[in-house]
């Protein structure tokens, strides 16, 4: 604490300092990672490592990031006590650390600052993203707005039929967004397709990637964008518990809020890493998005990571309620935490995750997007195993905005027939918002 | 079987670009994948290919995430993919291939091959008389494992290069190939275009500095006329999407295409 009482807080510089845990040069973290890819984007991934190699260690870049993070992206986030939600959690401390407060209303936006800034110190004048329900494309579209870069969003047209509002959103902030006619045209052909698209434009754009995965450096850059969340934590529970948590919980798509959390932890061994999967209709019934817990390792969009893929290895579609989740690869820095045994992840079905949702509603006023209430599921089971005693830090990754109407469908709150028309299968609307 | 013999698989990929050498011309290779319309099908395809005068054929495995594929190529895979074609059906066509007495090497995504298992697949394309690999989305940086099993099995391993390689990764990749080097010859997914990229003869002339390999160009090249301006600066002319886009009207009109590129890299296209 300081003399006038505020505490000094670390910020989003102090996640891009050089550290322990850093990949090799080739961005392999023990056998993952590295780069799958096409030579003609080598270059470019090139470019993209040398100047954020640069950028870290440049104060002018640093002052900036640390700038918006804090005036226009409203860091640092608090951290809430869940008083309420406790009981429900054998009485265990809960603590939320409040991504969902951040403008545009997830942790997404310390990422997509960074890269933007990055982009307008390569020289770079347009940016690209892949996006399923949308949040990664909205927090890309703002930032490009704020720098005044040209932004193209690659979106599969299922998804982009049934989040017009998202579509919309992107629009008003200028944006173009791209409905992707490939594939199974969801989040993964996304993905695929801003590949294609780099492939041609590398020269002017930068591919601002939505998680910590794909080629290097990318897991590790969007990682040290995300570190600041849990720099930012571990000192608040400390400042006000006196003590460091015995859990750190985040859910896991790609995985960039739980790398952001965990990082700063890596070195505290009596702290567990607990990355919750989504598990959709349960792991063994193959209707699911658990790539570490139901996959195993491949090359897939740049990396070697878990991924989901069938006896050929061609990619098997992943389902899952939860948009953010709903992805068939994991980020390669989680599949070697998971593989050397520092982290563990666990699954949690679209029931679990639901009922975890309508509990943070109901007894802490907080609606939090689907993908979280994967997290805080993982966290009311932990708790129930260690008692009382535990303290749990949770990430609240993102609010649940945007998933009111799948939440109203999946509860029955309101007559159906006043939602707008989509095919009311539970694993459509599902499919219809899916995000990185 | 083939008429190989006892030759390994990258002796044989080195007499094909002898032979287009002795001749004063280019090598024409024509890429057709697996299973497109069906396996039976895309052997038939690539025998009257192979029929119609190209050297050596490129048997594309089918993989769900074709990220250098442009639509002609995706829509081929998708429909392959979607017909249940398998790893091993791949193989089969190779093999196919070799007992007509052709020559065929398999351009792959990575994780098939990681899936397979890169010894044995290795193994099993040697057996089946197949030449080497290309791999477009696997760089040197990555393919120790590779290395390592194509001299094990004296297959050809060719990587890419593009317009964007730097000097130092010309070098390194080009001391990683053997058979051929596959000049990626635009900034671009695969796909017929109207004019051979100007970038073209300029990548295969920085790759030359750097090995006396043979370089196929790829990526755009639609006709004879074409096939007959690539074939004036590089050692093999690549043709992917073209053909696939022929395949759909038929086994006639590949055969067509082929002979007209079969001539068109012997300098007696006609048109231009």
């Amino acid at each position: 604490m300081t003399a006038d009482g505020a505490q000094r807080l670390p910020t989003a510089s102090d996640g891009l300092t050089r550290h322990d845990h850093d990949p090799d040069v080739g961005g392999h973290f023990g056998r993952f990672g590295g780069r799958y890819m096409p030579e003609a984007l080598i270059a470019a991934v090139d470019e993209v490592a040398a100047e954020y190699d640069k950028a870290r260690q440049d104060p002018t870049f640093l002052a900036e990031l640390d700038r918006l993070q804090r005036d226009y992206a409203g860091r640092p986030s608090p951290v809430t006590e869940a008083r309420r939600l406790s009981e429900h959690a054998g009485g265990a401390t809960i603590l939320l650390k409040r991504e969902d407060l951040n403008h545009t209303g997830s942790h997404k936006i310390n990422n997509v600052l960074g890269q933007a800034l990055l982009t307008v110190r390569m020289g770079k004048t347009r940016v690209i993203a892949e996006t399923g329900a949308g949040q990664h494309g909205v927090a890309t579209a703002t930032a490009a707005a704020l720098l005044g870069l040209e932004c193209v969003v690659y979106m599969g047209e299922v998804d982009t039929e049934r989040q017009a509002l998202n579509v919309a959103r992107m629009r008003l902030l200028g944006a173009e967004v791209v409905p992707v006619t490939t594939g199974s045209r969801t989040l993964k052909d996304a993905l695929n397709e801003a590949y294609r698209d780099w492939v041609s434009s590398v020269e002017h754009t930068h591919y601002v990637l939505g998680t910590a995965a794909g080629p290097h450096p990318f897991p590790m850059m969007v990682r040290d964008f995300h570190r600041v969340i849990g720099l930012e934590a571990r000192a608040q529970v400390l400042a006000s518990h006196g003590r460091l948590p015995d859990a750190v919980l985040a859910c896991v798509g790609g995985g960039s809020n739980a790398i952001g959390i965990f990082h700063p932890f890596l070195d505290d061994t009596a702290v567990r890493l607990v990355g919750c999967e989504a598990a959709g209709d349960g792991v063994d019934t193959g209707r699911h998005a658990a790539s570490i817990t139901g996959g195993s390792p491949g090359a897939l969009h740049g990396a070697l990571t878990y991924v989901l893929q069938d006896e050929d290895g061609q990619t098997v579609e992943s389902h899952s309620i939860s948009a953010g989740l709903d992805y068939p690869g994991v980020g390669p820095e989680h599949s070697y935490l998971a593989e050397i045994g520092r982290a563990e992840y666990v699954p949690v079905t679209d029931t679990e995750a639901m009922d975890a949702f309508r509990l943070l509603c109901r007894t802490e006023g907080i609606i939090p997007a689907i993908e979280t209430a994967h997290a805080i599921a993982g966290a009311l089971r932990l708790g129930r195993e260690l008692g009382p005693d535990a303290t749990l830090l949770v990430n609240l990754s993102g609010r649940g905005d945007k998933d009111v109407e799948t939440a109203a469908r999946w509860f029955e709150v309101v007559d159906p027939a006043a939602l707008p028309t989509t095919e009311p299968v539970p694993d459509d609307a599902a499919a219809g918002e899916r995000e990185l | 079987m083939s008429d190989t013999g006892t030759r390994t698989g990258l002796t044989v990929l080195d007499e094909v670009f002898a032979t287009a050498r002795a001749e004063n011309r280019a090598a024409l290779i024509g890429y057709l994948p697996t299973g497109y319309p069906t396996v039976a099908g895309s052997k038939g395809l690539l025998a009257q290919t192979l029929d119609a005068g190209a050297d050596l054929l490129e048997v594309g495995l089918p993989y769900s995430d074709p990220v250098l594929d442009g639509p002609v190529i995706q829509h081929a895979v998708e429909t392959a993919l979607r017909g249940g074609v398998r790893t091993r059906d791949t193989l089969e066509v190779v093999e196919s291939i070799a007992a007509r007495g052709g020559r065929a090497v398999v351009m792959t995504y990575w994780n098939p091959i990681l899936r397979y298992g890169v010894e044995a697949f290795a193994r099993d394309l040697a057996a089946a008389g197949g030449l080497g690999l290309i791999t477009p989305d696997l760089v040197p940086d990555e393919a120790a494992g590779w290395l390592d099993a194509a001299d094990r099995y004296a297959l050809g391993r060719t990587f890419l290069v593009a317009p964007s390689s730097t000097e130092q990764r010309l070098a390194s990749t080009a001391a990683a190939t053997t058979g051929f080097v596959y000049a990626a010859s635009t900034m671009g997914v695969t796909g017929a275009r109207d004019a051979v990229s100007d970038t073209a003869p300029a990548l295969v002339e920085r790759t030359r500095r750097h090995t006396d390999l043979p370089i196929g160009v790829g990526l755009g090249v639609r006709s004879g006329a074409q096939a007959g301006e690539v074939a004036r600066f590089a050692d093999g002319v690549i043709v992917g999407s073209a053909l696939v886009s022929a395949a759909e009207h038929g086994r006639a009109a590949v055969a067509r295409l082929a002979t007209e590129l079969a001539a068109g890299v012997r300098g007696n296209h006609t048109g231009r």
